[in-house]
C-alpha cells in the first residue's frame, strides 16, 4: 500500500516536470547565449545579453506602463458599475429586474471577444482607434463580476443595512460602509480574473491599436516575434517572452495559496 | 431627494473624474497630434506620423530613427515620427485598419504590391503634381524601369520605390568546395539546380540529413514571393502571374503547374528541400548554420549574412530555365488621403530626401535593398560597396530580368488564395493542376468586381 | 452549488405585481416606483456599456450580414440572404466549422479530464501539492501569445525542442505545424496546456465543497477508492462539472491566440477556426458583409451550446 503511493507519486512529479518543462526551456533559452539547436540542458554559457538587447531593440517598458494603465483602469472601472449593478440585483426588487437579469445574462453566453467586427465599427464611429480607451471601454460592464458580487451581496443579511440606515446612512454610504466591506473577498476573486484576462487579452488590442504609445505587451510581443529582426530569432524572442511572463508569474508564486484560494473561495461564496 | 446632496456631489465628482481621466488617455493617445512648437520656440513644427514594416534581419528600426532625424536636423519645422508596424503583412492590415479608423498615418511605407487596393479604397493621393513641383521628369526617370512600372495604376503615379527587393540565391562557397562542385559558379539553371543541391547533400551516420541542397521559402506571403519567378522563368514568353492592370490572375498555364510540379519534386523526388512548408524566418539563420547548401532569399539580408556568415558564401540570379526570370519586391512611399495640402507637401520633402541617391545608396550598403536609381549606382559609396562585397552586385545585374511580384486588387485575398493553394500542394493534399486550377478559379471569382 | 447558482434566475414572487390599491399600497407604490428609479440610476452605467457594447453589435451583426460591405465600398448595399448562400455553397467556410468543431472536442474534453484529475491530485494535500500547484497553474498566468510562442519554437523543425527530443532517442523529426492532418491535434496540446490549470481550479473548489463526512462514511462503510470517486464524488461534482464545461466550450470558441502567433490558419486553412476566420475576413480582407454574417453563425452555435448546457443542468443537478 505504501508502496504503490509513493509509486504513484513519483509518476506525478515526473508528470508535474515534465508539465514545466516549456517553462523551463524558455529560462534555460533565455539566460544562455543563442544556440542554433534548443535544448533544455544549457550548452551555450550564461549571459544576460538576450535581455539587454530585446530591453532596446523594442520598448517593452512602454508596453508595460501601457498594459498597466489599461489593467488597472478597466478593473477601477468595472468595480464601480458592477458594485452598483450587483447591489441593485440583489438587494432592490424592482419592476424589470428579470428582464435586466436577462440581459446581463447575453453577455455571459457571448462573450465580446466574438463580437470583434461590430465593436469595432463602433469604436471607429466613435472615433477611438489607437487609444487605449478603445481597449478598456468594451468591457467596463462585466456580466460575471455583477453576476459574483451579487451571490456575494446576497449572503448579507438585511439586518445590516437597515441597522445602517438607522444610523441615518444613504444609499451610496450604506453600499460603501457595508455591502462592499462584506463583499472584499469576491472583489479579490473578481480582480484576479480580471485583470490576468485583460494582461493577457491579444485579439482585441490588435485591433483597435496601432501606434506604440497604446501597445499592451501581448500586442508588441507579437509584433516582435513575427518580425524578422535577428538571425535566431528564439532566444530574443524568448527573452521579451520572460521579461512579459515575470511579473504575473513571479505574483503567482509568492502568493499561491491566495491565488488559488480566491479563485476556488469565488466558488464558494 | 433620494439622497443626501453631498452623497450626490461625491458621485457626480467621481463620475466626472472617470470620464476626464478616459479623456485624457484617449485623447492624449493619439498620435494625430498634428502640430507640436518646436524646441526654440518659434513657427509651429508639423509633426508626420509614419508607418513602416521590418521584413528583414538586421537594425532597420534604428536605420529609419537615423533617417528622420537627418531630415530633422536640415528641415527643422518637420519631424517624422517613425511607427514601427511589423513585417509587410501585418503592416498592410495596420495601415487598412488606421484608415477604416479615421487615424490615418500621414504618410508610410507598404508593398508596392497594394497600390491598387490602396486606390480602389480611395486611401492614397496621386503624386504626379507634387512631383512636377518638385522634381519632375528627371527625378523619375532615373528610377530604374523594373522598380517604377509598379508605381502607375491608370497612368498616373501612386508610390515611390525605396526599399526595394529583388530575390537571388545565397549559396556556401566552402559546401561547394566539399562537396566538389566550382564555387564561383552557381547554377544557373533547374537542371543545374538539381545536380548541384543533391551533391550538397550531407547525411549523418545515421542517415539524418544533415544539410538540404536547397531552401526555397513556402509561407504565406513568401511563396507567391518566388513562385512569380520561377513563373518568369518558365512562362511561354516572359508572362507574369498576373496582367499590368491588376484585373486578372493565370495561375494555372500549363508552364506555371510545372513549375509547381518541379518545386513539390524537390521535396519529394530529389529529396533536396526538407518536406513540409519550409519558412521564410529560418532560411538565412540556418543557412548560416551550414544546414542549407543554397537558398533563395532576399537581396535585403545580403547585409545580415555577409556579417554572420563564418564562411565564404557566394550569391547568384535564380536559377532560369526557358530564361532567368525574378521578382521584385519590397516597400514603397505612399501618401495619405485626406491630410491637409501643407502636410503633404512636408511629407514629399521627406520622400525626396530619403530618395536622393546617396542616401539610397547608403541605405542598399546598409541593409542590402538595392537602391531604386540608377544614379544611385554612379555614387562612390556605391563602387566602393561593390568593390568590397561583390556578391552585392548580383541584384543590381538580375533587375533587367525581374518584374513585379504578384499585384492585383483586393491584394490580400488573392495573395491567400493562392499561398493556400500553393501550400496544399505542397504538402500533398492536392496534386499541382488541381491546386492551380483551384486558385484561378477562387481568385476569378473574387476579382470579378473589378472587370 | 454556490458558483452554479449564481446563474440561477430570480423567482417570480420577488416581483412586485399590480393589484387594487389602498391608500397604503398607493404610497408603497409611490416608494416602488422611486425604488425603480434608484434601481435604474444604479445599473445605468452597466447597461449602458452593456448595451452599446454586447447587446447593439450582435443586433448590428445580423443587420450587416444581410449586406455587401467590402473593401472600397463607401456604403453597404442591401444583398438579403446572398452572403450566407455564399457562405453555405463555399467548401471553405466547411472546412472552417469542422476545424472549429474537431478543435472544440480536443479541448474541451482532454481539459477536462485533465482539469479533474489534476484537482484530484491536488486535493490530497502531500507534500508536493506545491510543485503540483506551481507547475499546473503557471501556464495560467501567462499569455496565450507567449505560451504559444514558446511552443512554436519547440515545434520547430530540426531545431526545436521536440525534435532535439526526439533525435535522442532515435526517432525521425516531425512537422506537426506544417501538416493538415496533425496541426490541429497540435495546437490542441498548447491549448490544453494552459486551459488545464485553469478548470482545475474550479474543480478544486467543487471537490472542497464536498463535506468530508461523507467521505467519512463511504469508508467507514469500506468502499474503495475508486468506488468512492465514482459514486460519490463524480455525481456530486456534477453542477461543477456543467459549470466547467460551459466554460471550457466557450473559451474553445473565443481563444485564437495562439493560430494568429503559430499558424495564421496555415497549411491551407486546415488550422483556421471560426473566430479566426472572422478576423481574417473582417481585419485582413475587409468584408464586414461576410465577416458580420460568419459572427452571425457563431453567436448562433453559442447560443444552442448554451442552451444544451442548461437543459442538461436541469436535468442533471442534485443536491444533498
Amino acid at each position: 500500500m505504501q508502496l504503490k503511493r509513493i509509486v504513484f507519486f513519483i509518476l506525478a512529479s515526473a508528470f508535474a516536470l515534465l508539465w514545466l518543462i516549456p517553462l523551463i526551456w524558455l529560462i534555460v533559452t533565455t539566460f544562455t547565449e543563442p544556440s542554433y539547436y534548443m535544448s533544455i540542458i544549457p550548452k551555450t554559457p550564461f549571459s544576460l545579453q538576450n535581455i539587454i538587447y530585446i530591453l532596446s531593440a523594442a520598448p517593452f517598458g512602454r508596453y508595460y506602463a501601457n498594459t498597466i494603465m489599461i489593467v488597472a483602469g478597466i478593473f477601477c472601472v468595472q468595480c464601480i458599475t458592477v458594485t452598483l449593478a450587483a447591489f441593485a440585483l440583489s438587494v432592490m426588487n424592482f419592476r424589470f429586474e428579470k428582464l435586466v437579469f436577462f440581459l446581463i445574462f447575453v453577455q455571459i453566453i457571448i462573450p465580446n471577444d466574438v463580437l470583434i467586427m461590430p465593436n469595432y465599427s463602433t469604436i471607429s464611429s466613435l472615433g477611438l482607434i489607437d487609444t487605449k480607451l478603445a481597449i478598456m471601454i468594451p468591457f467596463y460592464c462585466s456580466a460575471f463580476g455583477i453576476l459574483l458580487l451579487r451571490q456575494s451581496f446576497k449572503t448579507i443579511p438585511i439586518a445590516l443595512s437597515d441597522a445602517s440606515k438607522i444610523d441615518g446612512c444613504n444609499l451610496m454610504q450604506t453600499i460603501w460602509k457595508v455591502y462592499v466591506p462584506c463583499a472584499k473577498p469576491a472583489y479579490v476573486s473578481f480582480g484576479l480574473v480580471s485583470i490576468s484576462y485583460h494582461w493577457n487579452n491579444y485579439l482585441w488590442p490588435v485591433i483597435v491599436t496601432n501606434s506604440v504609445n497604446n501597445r499592451p505587451l501581448t500586442v508588441g510581443l507579437a509584433i516582435f516575434a513575427k518580425s524578422k529582426e535577428a538571425v535566431m530569432q528564439w532566444s530574443n524572442v524568448c527573452a521579451a517572452t520572460f521579461i512579459i511572463i515575470f511579473p504575473l508569474l513571479t505574483a503567482f508564486l509568492f502568493f499561491q495559496k491566495q491565488f488559488i484560494n480566491s479563485f476556488v473561495s469565488s466558488g464558494i461564496k | 431627494m433620494f439622497m443626501k446632496r453631498s452623497t450626490r456631489n461625491m458621485l457626480a465628482a467621481l463620475i466626472v473624474m472617470i470620464a476626464s481621466a478616459g479623456m485624457i488617455w484617449a485623447g492624449g493617445d493619439q498620435e494625430n497630434s498634428g502640430t507640436a512648437k518646436s524646441s526654440n520656440g518659434e513657427d509651429d513644427v508639423i509633426v508626420l506620423q509614419m508607418f513602416y514594416p521590418v521584413q528583414v534581419g538586421g537594425p532597420l528600426t534604428k536605420l529609419i530613427e537615423k533617417l528622420a532625424s537627418d531630415f530633422h536636423s536640415v528641415n527643422p519645422t518637420i519631424v517624422v515620427e517613425p511607427i514601427y508596424t511589423g513585417n509587410y503583412d501585418d503592416t498592410v492590415v495596420k495601415i487598412q485598419t488606421a484608415i477604416q479608423g479615421n487615424t490615418p498615418p500621414d504618410l508610410f511605407l507598404s508593398l508596392a504590391t497594394q497600390r491598387f487596393s490602396l486606390v480602389s479604397s480611395d486611401s492614397i493621393i496621386p503624386l504626379d503634381d507634387l512631383i512636377a513641383m518638385d522634381g519632375g521628369d528627371e527625378y523619375i526617370n532615373d528610377f530604374l524601369p523594373g522598380f517604377m512600372e509598379d508605381s502607375f495604376v491608370d497612368g498616373k503615379i501612386w508610390s515611390i520605390p525605396f526599399q526595394r527587393s529583388t530575390q537571388i540565391i545565397y549559396y556556401n562557397k566552402d559546401a561547394f568546395k566539399e562537396a566538389g562542385l566550382d564555387p564561383e559558379t552557381p547554377p544557373k539553371n533547374w537542371d543545374e539546380l538539381v545536380a548541384y543541391s543533391q551533391k550538397l547533400v550531407k547525411k549523418d551516420a545515421a542517415g539524418n540529413v544533415i544539410r538540404w541542397g536547397v531552401g526555397l521559402a513556402q509561407q504565406s506571403g513568401s511563396a507567391q514571393w518566388q513562385f512569380g519567378g520561377f513563373c518568369l522563368e518558365n512562362s511561354k514568353n516572359g508572362e507574369n502571374l498576373m496582367s499590368d492592370d491588376g484585373k486578372k490572375v493565370f495561375f494555372n498555364t500549363p508552364e506555371n503547374i510545372e513549375a509547381l510540379q518541379f518545386q513539390i519534386d524537390l521535396q519529394q523526388k530529389y529529396e533536396v528541400m526538407p518536406k513540409g512548408i519550409v519558412q521564410w524566418t529560418d532560411l538565412p539563420g540556418a543557412f548560416i548554420e551550414g544546414k542549407y547548401g543554397i537558398i533563395y532569399h532576399t537581396t535585403g539580408n545580403l547585409a545580415n549574412i555577409s556579417k554572420n556568415a563564418t564562411f565564404d558564401f557566394g550569391t547568384g540570379f535564380m536559377p532560369g530555365n526557358k530564361r532567368y526570370g525574378a521578382p521584385t519586391g519590397g516597400g514603397n512611399f505612399y501618401i495619405t488621403k485626406g491630410i491637409s495640402r501643407e502636410r503633404q507637401e512636408a511629407a514629399w520633402k521627406f520622400i525626396r530626401f530619403a530618395t536622393s541617391p546617396e542616401r539610397l545608396a547608403q541605405w542598399n550598403i546598409d541593409t542590402g535593398y538595392v537602391a531604386p536609381r540608377a544614379s544611385s549606382f554612379e555614387t562612390s559609396i556605391m563602387k566602393n560597396y561593390y568593390g568590397e562585397l561583390p556578391q552585392a552586385e548580383v541584384a543590381k545585374e538580375q533587375l533587367k530580368y525581374a518584374k513585379p511580384e504578384l499585384t492585383t486588387y483586393d491584394s490580400a485575398r488573392i495573395w491567400r488564395i493562392f499561398n493556400d493553394n500553393y501550400q496544399a500542394a505542397i504538402i500533398g493534399d492536392l496534386t499541382a493542376k488541381e491546386a492551380l486550377d483551384k486558385a484561378q478559379a477562387e481568385a476569378s471569382q473574387v476579382l470579378k468586381r473589378f472587370q | 452549488m454556490a458558483v452554479f447558482s449564481v446563474y440561477s434566475f430570480p423567482k417570480k414572487d420577488q416581483l412586485v405585481k399590480n393589484r387594487a390599491l389602498t391608500s397604503q399600497q398607493t404610497k408603497k407604490r409611490k416608494q416602488s416606483w422611486k425604488r425603480d428609479g434608484i434601481a435604474c440610476l444604479l445599473l445605468a452605467p452597466s447597461l449602458i456599456f452593456l448595451t452599446m457594447f454586447t447587446l447593439i453589435p450582435i443586433v448590428k451583426s445580423f443587420y450587416l450580414s444581410l449586406m455587401d460591405l467590402q473593401l472600397g465600398m463607401k456604403k453597404p448595399v442591401f444583398i438579403g440572404l446572398d452572403n450566407y448562400t455564399y457562405l453555405f455553397s463555399d467548401p471553405l467556410f466547411w472546412k472552417v466549422m469542422g476545424n472549429t468543431v474537431l478543435f472544440s472536442l480536443l479541448t474541451v474534453i482532454p481539459s477536462m479530464v485533465l482539469g479533474l484529475a489534476l484537482a484530484l491530485l491536488l486535493n490530497m494535500r502531500h507534500k508536493l501539492t506545491g510543485l503540483f500547484r506551481v507547475s499546473f497553474f503557471s501556464p495560467v498566468v501567462m499569455p496565450m501569445i507567449a505560451v504559444a510562442s514558446i511552443w512554436m519554437f519547440i515545434y520547430m523543425p530540426d531545431a526545436g525542442l521536440l525534435d532535439q527530443l526526439l533525435k535522442s532517442f532515435g526517432l525521425p523529426g516531425q512537422i506537426f505545424l506544417q501538416r493538415s492532418d496533425t496541426v490541429l491535434p497540435a495546437l490542441s496540446v498548447v491549448y490544453n496546456w494552459k486551459e488545464a490549470g485553469f478548470l482545475m481550479i474550479f474543480f478544486l473548489s467543487g471537490l472542497q465543497n464536498i463535506s468530508t463526512e461523507m467521505y467519512e462514511a463511504a469508508r467507514i462503510d469500506g468502499a474503495r477508492k475508486f468506488t468512492i470517486f465514482w459514486k460519490l464524488t463524480f455525481p456530486l461534482l456534477m453542477p461543477t462539472t456543467i459549470f466547467v464545461s460551459t466554460i471550457a466550450l466557450t473559451d474553445s470558441f473565443k481563444l485564437v491566440d495562439h493560430i494568429a502567433m503559430m499558424t495564421e490558419g496555415m497549411p491551407n486553412n486546415s488550422s483556421t477556426t471560426l473566430l479566426y476566420f472572422i478576423y481574417q475576413n473582417g481585419f485582413t480582407y475587409f468584408n464586414q458583409g461576410i465577416a458580420s454574417t460568419l459572427t452571425v453563425i457563431l453567436l448562433i452555435i453559442m447560443l444552442i451550446a448554451a442552451s444544451l448546457q442548461f437543459f442538461t443542468a436541469d436535468s442533471r443537478i442534485h443536491y444533498n
